[in-house]
C-alpha cells in the first residue's frame, strides 16, 4: 500500500510501485480528469502539480510521489489561481475536443502562481509542452492573459 | 459568462431520457420514414421512439439530441443554437445530449440512408431538419398556452424561453409540457425567416466548454463499467502481417493479467493482453513475444514508393476533367511552366488516441465510443458478431479529436475491440486502449501523393492551359464508398473544381495501390490540391510579374463567391498598402466542402528566420450560424493545417512505420501558432462546412510567402524536409 496526498486528503492504493501516477489516478482512483496522450511526457495531456509544480504524470512512478502533495484538475479550482484559469477558458472558449486541456489549464495555473505578468515568451515557454491538436493555442494565450488580468485586479 | 454544462449527461440512455415524468418530445419524421409523428405515443417509455431532436422537461430543459459527435468542431453547440433560435429559448436552459446509433432516425442527410459525421456536413445537413425540429416544439407550446389562456395563438410570443400574452399571462416552458405532449404534432409549421433571427449570427458560447475546463467531460479513455477489463495490443509491425505463433508465459505472470488472445479484423491481426487496468495490460503486451507470418505483408519503403510515383507523374492517367485541347494550347502558349509537388502520409494523430468499450451480450452488443460512423460501425460489428446491425447500441460520448481518423469504413478499432472481446468469449465490459505508439503506427493516413502541374500562358500572361495530373492511393476503393469509377472524387476534389477560368484544363488521376491504409484527413482531397493549385499559380504570377491577388481576381469572374472572400482578404490584410521591408505576404484562396476559404500569410524576416506572425482568414459558409464556433474552426483548422505543412511526414522503411509518438512525428504547439484573425462574408444562403475548409489553405499561404523571400517555390512537404524552419 502507498499512501498519497491528493488535493489535500490522505487516499491509499494497492498499485504496484512502478504504476506511472497518471495510471493510479485514472485506473485506482477514478480520477479521469488527467490525461493520457503519449506515455512518454511529450504532450502534457496528464499534467498535474507535484509539489505546485507542473509535472507529466504519465511518466512518474506512484512511488515516487507518496511524500509530495498531488493536486489535480478536480480539485485546481479550489485555488484562486486555478479558479480564476478555468473561469478565463471558459470565457475565452478555449477547449475544442477538451481532451488536451485538463494538463493545459494544470501548465497555465503553475505559471500563473510563480508569475503573474507572463509575458509572451514567458508563455511559449511554459507551455509548448502541451499538445493541442485542435490547436487552441490563440485561446489559450488569450486566456492565460485574462486569468492574469483577473487576479492582478 | 456562464457556459452550459453537458458533462456526465451523456452516460443518460435513450431508454432513460424516455422514463421521466411528462416529457414533450418532438417528433420529427422524416418524409423517408413514412411515419406519422406523434408526441405522445413518444412520452411513453420504450413503445415509440420517434426521430426527435428536442425534448423538453418540466424544469423547462431544453436537450437538443445531437446526431453528430462532439470531436472538438462546435457540433454540439452549432446545432443547439438552430433549434434555440426557433424557440426563442434561453441559451442557458440549453443542453445536449449524443443521440444512439439509428439511421433510420439519425441519419446525415448529405450521406443518405448512413448516420455519421464528416465531410463538414453537421450543420449544413441539420439546418433545416433542426429548424423544423425547433418550430415545431415552439408551435405545441404555443399552441399548449393559448388553449390554456383561451387566446389566439397568434398574440402569443416566445422571448428568452419565456411564453407570454399581452395580457400579461406568462409561463415557462416546463409549465406548458403536460399539455403540450398531448397535442398532436403540426404537419407543417413555419420556421422563422432570417430575417428573423436574433440568436443565429451571434456568438452564443459552447456548451461543453465547462465541463472540459474543469476535467468532468466523459471521454471514452474515461468510461468505466463495473467489472470493466483493460486491453493493450501489440498489432502486426507491418500492413497485411499475421499472427504466426505468440508466447503469453511472461504477460500472464503480470499481476492483473486476466486474458491473452489473438485477433484478426479486416484491418489488422494482432494479440492482445487484457487485464485489470491499463498498466498491468501494457507490462503484459510488452512482455509477450509474437512471432509474426509476414509472407503477404508490405515492405515497400516510402522512397521507393516515391520514384514509382514519380514515374507515374510523367505518363498520361485517367482523365478526371477535361476542356478544350491542353496540348494544342501548349504548343500555341508564349511560354509554358511546370512543376512536381511531393506530400507525404500524414498521420491524424488526435490527442485521444483510438480507444473503445464494448459488452458482448447473447445476440446483441453494446459499444461507448467517441461515435462518428454508427452505421458503419453497427454494420461491420454486426457482421464480425453475426447478429443484426440493429442490437448493436452505440452509445455517443465526447471524441478527443479525430480530423477523419474515427470515420473508417472498416471501424478498425470499434471491431477490433469487439474481437478481442469474442476471442475471450466474455461478457465483461472490455475497454481497447491504443499507446500513443499503437496509434501513430496503426495506418489509415492521408495518402502519399505526387502532383505535376503544367500551364501555358500567352504573350500578355494571361493562363490558356492548365494541365494537372494527380498520383496517389483511392481513399474510398474497395469501401462502401467505392463508385466503382476510376476517378475517386476524393483524389481530386480541388483540382477537378479548379475555380479559375481558364479555357484549356485537363485534370488526370493514376491511382496507386499499395496495402498502406489510407483515410480522410481534415479537408481529404483539398490537403493537397489546395497545395498544389495555389502554389503553382503564384509560380506563374511571379514568373508574369502579376500581383498573386490581381491575377485571382482577373480568373474568377464567375465564381462571385471566391471573389467576395478574396476581396475581403485582402481588404483586411491590407494586401494592397505599402509593406514594410521585413514583412511578407502570402495568399491563397480554396473551396472545400461548400465554404470558401482565403488566407493570406503574414511572415516578418528576422535573424532566425522568417516568423509567421499572423494569418489573416476570411470564409464564406453561408449564413454564419455561430460565428465564435466558425472563427474557432478557422484557428483550429489553420494551425491543424500549418502543423502538417512544417513538420508532418509518416515514412516507411521496409514496410515499418518510422514514427511513433510526438517526439518523431511532432506537431504544432503554442511557440509555433500564429495569430489569426477571421472575417465572415455575409451571407443568405444557407449554411455550409466550417470543420475543414479552413485547414487546406494555410499551407499554400505560407509557402506563397516564403517562395517571396528567395524566389525558390516549396515543391515537397513538409517544410522542415526541405531544411525550411520558422521563427
Amino acid at each position: 500500500m502507498i499512501t498519497l496526498d491528493i488535493n489535500g486528503q490522505k487516499v491509499q492504493t494497492d498499485a504496484e510501485p512502478d504504476t506511472p501516477l497518471l495510471w493510479v489516478l485514472r485506473d485506482h482512483l477514478g480520477m479521469t480528469g488527467s490525461k493520457f496522450g503519449c506515455g512518454k511526457a511529450l504532450c502534457g495531456a496528464c499534467t498535474v502539480h507535484i509539489d505546485g509544480n507542473a509535472t507529466r504524470s504519465c511518466v512518474l512512478p506512484v512511488s515516487a510521489v507518496a511524500s509530495s502533495k498531488i493536486t489535480t484538475i478536480e480539485a485546481v479550482g479550489e485555488s484562486k489561481v486555478g479558479k480564476a484559469v478555468q473561469d478565463a477558458w471558459i470565457a475565452e472558449d478555449v477547449p475544442q475536443c477538451g481532451y488536451c486541456q485538463s494538463g493545459q489549464i494544470m501548465s497555465a495555473t503553475a505559471l500563473l502562481a510563480t508569475n503573474k505578468k507572463p509575458t509572451d515568451a514567458d508563455i511559449d515557454a511554459a507551455m509548448s509542452g502541451n499538445v493541442c491538436r485542435c490547436a487552441t493555442y490563440v485561446r489559450i494565450r488569450a486566456a492565460i492573459k485574462r486569468a492574469a488580468g483577473s487576479l492582478t485586479t | 459568462m456562464s457556459a452550459i454544462e453537458q458533462d456526465a449527461a451523456v452516460h443518460a440512455t435513450r431508454r432513460d431520457v424516455l422514463k421521466g415524468g411528462a416529457v414533450l418530445t418532438v417528433a420529427m419524421w422524416l418524409p423517408a420514414a413514412g411515419a406519422q409523428a406523434n408526441a405522445t405515443d413518444a412520452t411513453k417509455a420504450g413503445t415509440f421512439v420517434p426521430n426527435a431532436f428536442v425534448r423538453i422537461d418540466q424544469d423547462s430543459t431544453v436537450t437538443v439530441l445531437s446526431k453528430h459527435v462532439e470531436m472538438g468542431q462546435g457540433a454540439y453547440t452549432g446545432l443547439a443554437t438552430i433549434v434555440a433560435e426557433e424557440l426563442d429559448a434561453d441559451w442557458n436552459q440549453i443542453r445536449v445530449e449524443g443521440a444512439p446509433a439509428d439511421a433510420k432516425l439519425y441519419n446525415n442527410l448529405a450521406f443518405g440512408p448512413f448516420q455519421g459525421t464528416g465531410g463538414s456536413t453537421a450543420i449544413a445537413n441539420s439546418y433545416e431538419q433542426l429548424k423544423k425540429a425547433g418550430a415545431t416544439a415552439r408551435a405545441m407550446l404555443v399552441t399548449a398556452a393559448a388553449n390554456r389562456w383561451s387566446v389566439p395563438a397568434s398574440e402569443i410570443t416566445i422571448a428568452s424561453g419565456v411564453v407570454q400574452h399581452k395580457s400579461g399571462k406568462s409561463a415557462r416552458f416546463g409549465e406548458l409540457v403536460a399539455d403540450a405532449a398531448k397535442l398532436p404534432v403540426p404537419t407543417e409549421v413555419k420556421p422563422k425567416d432570417p430575417s428573423a433571427y436574433n440568436r443565429i449570427g451571434k456568438s452564443a458560447p459552447r456548451v461543453d466548454s465547462k465541463a472540459k475546463s474543469t476535467g468532468k467531460a466523459t471521454f471514452t479513455q474515461d468510461f468505466k463499467l463495473p467489472g470493466m477489463l483493460t486491453a493493450v495490443v501489440a498489432h502486426a509491425p507491418r500492413f497485411g502481417g499475421k499472427v504466426k505463433s505468440f508466447d503469453a508465459s511472461k504477460a500472464k505472470e503480470i499481476k492483473g493479467v486476466k486474458a491473452v488472445v489473438a485477433f484478426e479484423t479486416p484491418a489488422r491481426a494482432g494479440v492482445a493482453v487484457v487485464a485489470t487496468d491499463f498498466w498491468a495490460a501494457k507490462k503484459g503486451r510488452d512482455a509477450l513475444t509474437v512471432e509474426w507470418d509476414e509472407s503477404n505483408a508490405f515492405k515497400q519503403s516510402t522512397d521507393e514508393m516515391l520514384k514509382e510515383y514519380r514515374e507515374l507523374s510523367q505518363q498520361p492517367g485517367d482523365i478526371a476533367k477535361q476542356e478544350g485541347d491542353v496540348e494544342k494550347a501548349f504548343a500555341s502558349a508564349a511560354r509554358t511552366f511546370e512543376a512536381t509537388y511531393e506530400f507525404p502520409y500524414l498521420a491524424h494523430a488526435a490527442m485521444e488516441p483510438m480507444n473503445c468499450v464494448v459488452q458482448l451480450g447473447q445476440g446483441s452488443c453494446e459499444v461507448w465510443n467517441g461515435e462518428q460512423f454508427q452505421t458503419a460501425d453497427q454494420m461491420n460489428i454486426a457482421k464480425l458478431l453475426g447478429i443484426a446491425p440493429k442490437d448493436v447500441k452505440i452509445n455517443q460520448l465526447y471524441a478527443g479529436g479525430s480530423f477523419g481518423r474515427r470515420a473508417n469504413p472498416l471501424s478498425d478499432y470499434l471491431v477490433e475491440t469487439v474481437a478481442i472481446a469474442k476471442a475471450m468469449g466474455t461478457t465483461d465490459p472490455v475497454k481497447l486502449v491504443w499507446t500513443r505508439e499503437d496509434d501513430m503506427q496503426a495506418g489509415y493516413y492521408r495518402p502519399m501523393y505526387v502532383h505535376w502541374l503544367k500551364a501555358g500562358v500567352d504573350a500578355q500572361g494571361k493562363i490558356v492551359a492548365w494541365q494537372h495530373r494527380i498520383v496517389g492511393q483511392s481513399i474510398t476503393r474497395g469501401t462502401f464508398f467505392d463508385n466503382k469509377s476510376k476517378i475517386d472524387f476524393t483524389s481530386v476534389e480541388g483540382a477537378q473544381n479548379l475555380p479559375y477560368h481558364i479555357p484549356n484544363l485537363q485534370v488526370e488521376l493514376h491511382t496507386t495501390e499499395p496495402k498502406v491504409p489510407v483515410l480522410w484527413w481534415r479537408s481529404v482531397g483539398s490537403t493537397h490540391t489546395a497545395f498544389s493549385t495555389e502554389c503553382f499559380l503564384d509560380d506563374i504570377a511571379r514568373a508574369t510579374r502579376q500581383d498573386p491577388y490581381a491575377l485571382r481576381r482577373s480568373l474568377l469572374e464567375k465564381h462571385p463567391r471566391h471573389l467576395a472572400v478574396l476581396d475581403l482578404v485582402a481588404e483586411k490584410s491590407g494586401w494592397k498598402k505599402k509593406r514594410a521591408a521585413d514583412e511578407i505576404y502570402g495568399l491563397a484562396l480554396h473551396e472545400s466542402f461548400n465554404s470558401v476559404v482565403g488566407q493570406v500569410a503574414k511572415l516578418k524576416k528576422t535573424p532566425n528566420g522568417p516568423k509567421l506572425v499572423s494569418v489573416v482568414c476570411a470564409v464564406d459558409c453561408g449564413i454564419a450560424v455561430n460565428p465564435n464556433i466558425i472563427a474557432m474552426q478557422m484557428e483550429s483548422g489553420i494551425g491543424y493545417g500549418l502543423s502538417a505543412a512544417l513538420m508532418g511526414a509518416v515514412t516507411l522503411k521496409e514496410g515499418r512505420v518510422e514514427q511513433s509518438n510526438f517526439d518523431d512525428y511532432p506537431v504544432l504547439r503554442i511557440n509555433e501558432m500564429p495569430a489569426v484573425e477571421t472575417h465572415i462574408v455575409p451571407s443568405k444562403s444557407k449554411p455550409t462546412g466550417v470543420g475543414e475548409p479552413g485547414t487546406p489553405v494555410i499551407a499554400p499561404a505560407l509557402a506563397n510567402a516564403l517562395a517571396q523571400i528567395d524566389g525558390k517555390p516549396t515543391r515537397s512537404l513538409p517544410l522542415a524536409g526541405q531544411g525550411v524552419k520558422l521563427a
